[in-house]
């Protein structure tokens, strides 16, 4: 029943963006005010696909396994909460979600730029309705989520408990609105290309757009990242796995965007570069996805792949990137710059410089080893060591440039004050010197880190105090770029100040290290509801505070289907957190216990809390005047 | 010059694609068949009643050689066990077991139930050894002829396709 | 006034940044070698039983005097490049490691001929 019913509704929807095209593309030839129908067709489309994502939701809830996607995904002793998050947690109800992104941006952004040119918002419309249908038409023919399979299971397969957690639920939502969002000024360029709305204008239409996407996008990345440190108990949080990476480089995109979005809406200038960017943005997001699912990388996090699926994708990103780029070459036109050295425009087309560095860092390392493998058959692993020898000697100049930036006028080639960055900079200096002389030692890399993560710091918050007295204080670009240099900054510590050990040791052993002692004092045997657990006691103990902290690391053992988890088990506190595991190795009575002391990490996830924080307060600020 | 450059962009990528598209029908699965038509390594590797070592020279004296890695508490290596002893039966072939992280009276009991197919019989206690031979899971037999190559890897259980490869090889 | 600074900076720099001693330390290998067994984890995250016994092998080849490259090329030798997560500098990996520096002195260009020209 909900099969068909999910079917209909899906259908129903490959009609309505059939029609929204079609009267669309009617109503360009026209003149005067957009058809009312457009508007009334868009609204409808919004709420059946969100109808259908409520159907697809109360088959989860009430397992009913006559869906495939159901049956492989849910199970009926799941709690309540994870049956409706298991909804968007696999391949085929994301995409159902991506629809869903898809066409309440493609309203939302009909209804809220009322003031621009009627041709450009048909346009968009209509590509942004083209891109829902290649969707609707990949859920349909490929990956749909109501296909019914016969004779109906009894139960379902899928209870995979790493997957049920609160941070993975929320996860997937997040990062979607972020890149599926993207969308919608990957529509906007491509009209605004064809009906050559190139004023400044222009930007205010997708600003709003770009930022609240990056927000998502970077709030999403965040939970993923927290939901590794704790769950998936290696004591990192970013691994540059082929799946995270795939996240960052549309963010690295989107950064670079709403940076140069400045530039044009105040000074009209790098038009092309602008939209070059807003399609680069929702390509990236779409290489992504390919990447991901059509399993051609070995990652972590890899979704039940298909190659089926893959050329779908491929055909689908292809046909995006070359239509981008025949368009492009039709319009492009050269333009000149004269700009000044010191200029505001000077130093955002140099954040520009950098975001696009790292975007193409981070693409190669994910892609090489699938070139390598495809050319010369060897195969090849790009892990964390290549993106950190590459990248971090680059942010240290970054972080200086971050802090140079702001400060410059726009058109004007003034710089002042050079007195007072030296002052900054030697305190800078001092500062990491005062850390190195009261912990210890690091190295001449990660001295430069420090010191340049400081600088930005410092000079920010001069910026601060400055910008407070004069009243002109734009409290958004402060708070984030603040944020991110405390970000660099305490990531930094934290690499430097980490301690990890790693012991076999026997029940009632002690072992000793540095400033600390641990003993596994006891294994207790507990039966939960859908899982068996051995839960370690372990005290560890600082020798020179004399403080003892319990530790409770579990291996858990789970029947359906049989999988054992190993659960971290983390101390917080605002210094610093105790992250110990604990696994048994077969066929012997030692247990490994992995030992970490992580300073500073909730600052870490303070300081991206804090930079998104940031976006949402531009953002704020930007929806108040208008 | 600018249409120089345009057509860099679209070759660009149109290769890039062309590469995706190709790795769609790839078998992207790790395997450790860049050692096939590599010499052997040197090992010395003790026996299993502790009585002697094994090298290379040991293994030299016949045509062909089969190094096996197997264990008690592995199920496929007691599935790929039949395919070891009618192998054991051939001329051409030593058989070299390498018992691999397991208790003595373990072993003792898996040979004396199953079968011993093997001509010599070594043991790596914590495992050391299989590095050397690249091995990373057991079972894995790894098939190698006179003159110290490495012909043939089998990763995982023996099906009888593979008993009637390496007969075909000896032969 | 200003060189003065920096050449003091300097100096009272160096005396401790080169002061961070260079051993081989198992953690950091174990960090950049690819658990083959796993998915997508490194040997100093996994517990299996590959991973365990590489620890072995790692800790002997550090008690042979064996070099963090050594240690790295052999792992290489027996399993293939694909247990490094730090790939070798070579021809087939050389747009890897070129390509990014390229692009930023490029993009330096780039920049800097956008700027006004000036006597």
């Amino acid at each position: 029943m909900l099969s068909n019913l999910g079917n209909i509704l899906l259908f129903l929807n490959v009609f309505l963006s059939l029609s929204i095209i079609y009267v669309a593309n009617k109503n360009l030839k026209i003149s005067g005010e957009i058809n009312k129908n457009i508007y009334q067709l868009s609204l409808i489309q919004s709420t059946s696909i969100i109808i259908c994502f409520f159907v697809l939701i109360s088959a989860f809830i009430v397992s009913d396994f006559s869906l495939i996607t159901v049956y492989q995904n849910s199970h009926s002793l799941k709690p309540l909460f994870y049956k409706v998050a298991g909804t968007w947690g696999n391949h085929e109800g994301s995409l159902l979600l991506w629809a869903i992104i898809l066409s309440i941006f493609s309203f939302l952004f009909l209804i809220y730029n009322k003031n621009h040119p009627k041709k450009f918002r048909l346009l968009t419309l209509i590509v942004q309705n083209i891109l829902i249908l290649g969707f609707l038409f990949f859920i349909l023919f490929n990956s749909n989520p109501f296909s019914s399979i016969s004779p109906i299971p009894k139960e379902g397969l899928g209870l995979n408990p790493i997957l049920q957690d609160p941070a993975l639920a929320i996860h997937p939502p997040l990062l979607y609105i972020g890149f599926v969002g993207a969308s919608i000024y990957f529509s906007a360029a491509i009209a605004s290309l064809i009906t050559n709305y190139s004023e400044k204008s222009f930007s205010h239409s997708i600003k709003g757009w770009v930022l609240f996407s990056w927000c998502f996008q970077t709030l999403g990345i965040l939970v993923g990242s927290i939901w590794a440190y704790y769950e998936l108990g290696w004591g990192g949080f970013w691994f540059w796995d082929p799946v995270e990476n795939a996240s960052l480089l549309p963010w690295f995109a989107m950064t670079a965007l709403f940076h140069s979005l400045i530039v044009f809406e105040k000074r009209n200038l790098f038009y092309f570069w602008v939209i070059i960017l807003c399609l680069i943005t929702f390509i990236l997001s779409v290489t992504g996805t390919f990447l991901v699912r059509s399993g051609i990388l070995n990652s972590v996090h890899t979704f039940a792949s298909d190659p089926s699926r893959g050329i779908y994708i491929l055909i689908f990103l292809s046909l995006m990137i070359f239509g981008s780029i025949f368009l492009l070459f039709q319009k492009y036109k050269k333009e000149n710059y004269d700009l000044n050295r010191n200029s505001k425009e000077t130093f955002i087309l140099v954040n520009n410089w950098f975001m696009m560095f790292y975007l193409i860092t981070v693409l190669l390392g994910t892609i090489y080893p699938i070139f390598t493998d495809a050319l010369t058959d060897s195969k090849i692993s790009v892990g964390p060591p290549f993106y950190n020898s590459i990248i971090f000697p680059v942010v240290i100049i970054f972080l200086l440039f971050m802090a140079f930036g702001p400060k410059a006028k726009w058109i004007k080639n003034k710089f002042q004050n050079t007195r007072i960055y030296l002052l900054i900079l030697a305190s800078a200096v001092c500062l990491n010197l005062t850390i190195i002389f009261f912990f210890k030692s690091y190295s001449l890399l990660s001295n430069f880190i420090i010191i340049s993560a400081l600088f930005l710091i410092m000079s920010s918050l001069m910026d601060a105090a400055k910008a407070l007295k004069r009243n002109k204080f734009d409290f958004a670009r402060i708070i984030s770029h603040t944020a991110f240099g405390f970000l660099v900054l305490f990531i930094g510590l934290n690499d430097i100040f980490s301690i990890e050990k790693d012991y076999n040791i026997k029940l009632g052993e002690t072992k000793k290290f540095e400033d600390y002692s641990i003993q596994l004092q006891s294994l207790d045997l507990k039966n939960y509801k859908n899982y068996k657990a051995v839960i370690g006691k372990l005290e560890v103990k600082n020798i020179n505070s004399n403080k003892t902290n319990i530790l409770n690391p579990e291996i858990r053992i789970y029947e359906k289907p049989k999988t054992l988890t190993y659960e971290a088990a983390i101390k917080t506190s605002l210094i610093k957190d105790y992250y110990l595991t604990m696994s048994n190795i077969d066929r012997s009575d030692y247990y490994n216990i992995k030992f970490q002391k992580k300073p500073l990490m909730a600052w870490i996830w303070i300081s991206v809390i804090m930079i998104v924080i940031g976006g949402f307060v531009r953002l704020f600020n930007n929806a108040k005047n208008n | 010059m600018q249409k120089i450059i345009k057509i860099l962009i679209l070759f660009i990528f149109l290769f890039v694609i062309g590469i995706f598209y190709i790795s769609l029908k790839r078998d992207t699965n790790y395997d450790t068949s860049s050692l096939i038509n590599k010499i052997t390594p040197e090992f010395k590797i003790i026996s299993f009643d502790e009585s002697n070592f094994y090298t290379r020279d040991d293994i030299k004296k016949n045509n062909y050689i089969l190094i096996n890695f197997w264990s008690s508490w592995c199920t496929p290596c007691r599935i790929e066990h039949p395919i070891l002893m009618k192998l054991s039966q051939t001329k051409n072939l030593t058989m070299l077991g390498i018992n691999f992280k397991d208790k003595n009276t373990q072993a003792i009991k898996f040979l004396s139930e199953l079968g011993n197919p093997y001509d010599l019989l070594a043991k790596d206690k914590n495992g050391k050894q299989s590095v050397k031979f690249g091995v990373y899971g057991i079972p894995e037999s790894i098939l190698i002829n006179k003159d110290l190559i490495i012909i043939q890897k089998f990763v995982g259980p023996l099906s009888f396709e593979d008993y009637n490869n390496i007969i075909k090889i000896i032969e | 006034m200003k060189l003065n600074l920096f050449i003091f900076i300097l100096i009272f720099f160096s005396q401790f940044t080169f002061a961070a001693e260079k051993t081989v330390d198992p953690n950091q290998i174990h960090k950049n070698l690819r658990c083959l067994v796993c998915q997508g984890q490194s040997i100093s995250d996994s517990n299996s039983d590959f991973a365990q016994t590489i620890k072995l092998v790692v800790k002997d080849l550090i008690d042979e005097g064996k070099t963090e490259e050594e240690i790295y090329s052999f792992m290489s030798d027996k399993y293939g490049d694909w247990i490094v997560f730090r790939p070798e500098f070579n021809i087939q990996n050389s747009l890897l490691w070129i390509l990014p520096y390229i692009v930023l002195i490029f993009g330096g260009f780039f920049i800097f001929s956008f700027l006004k020209k000036r006597r």
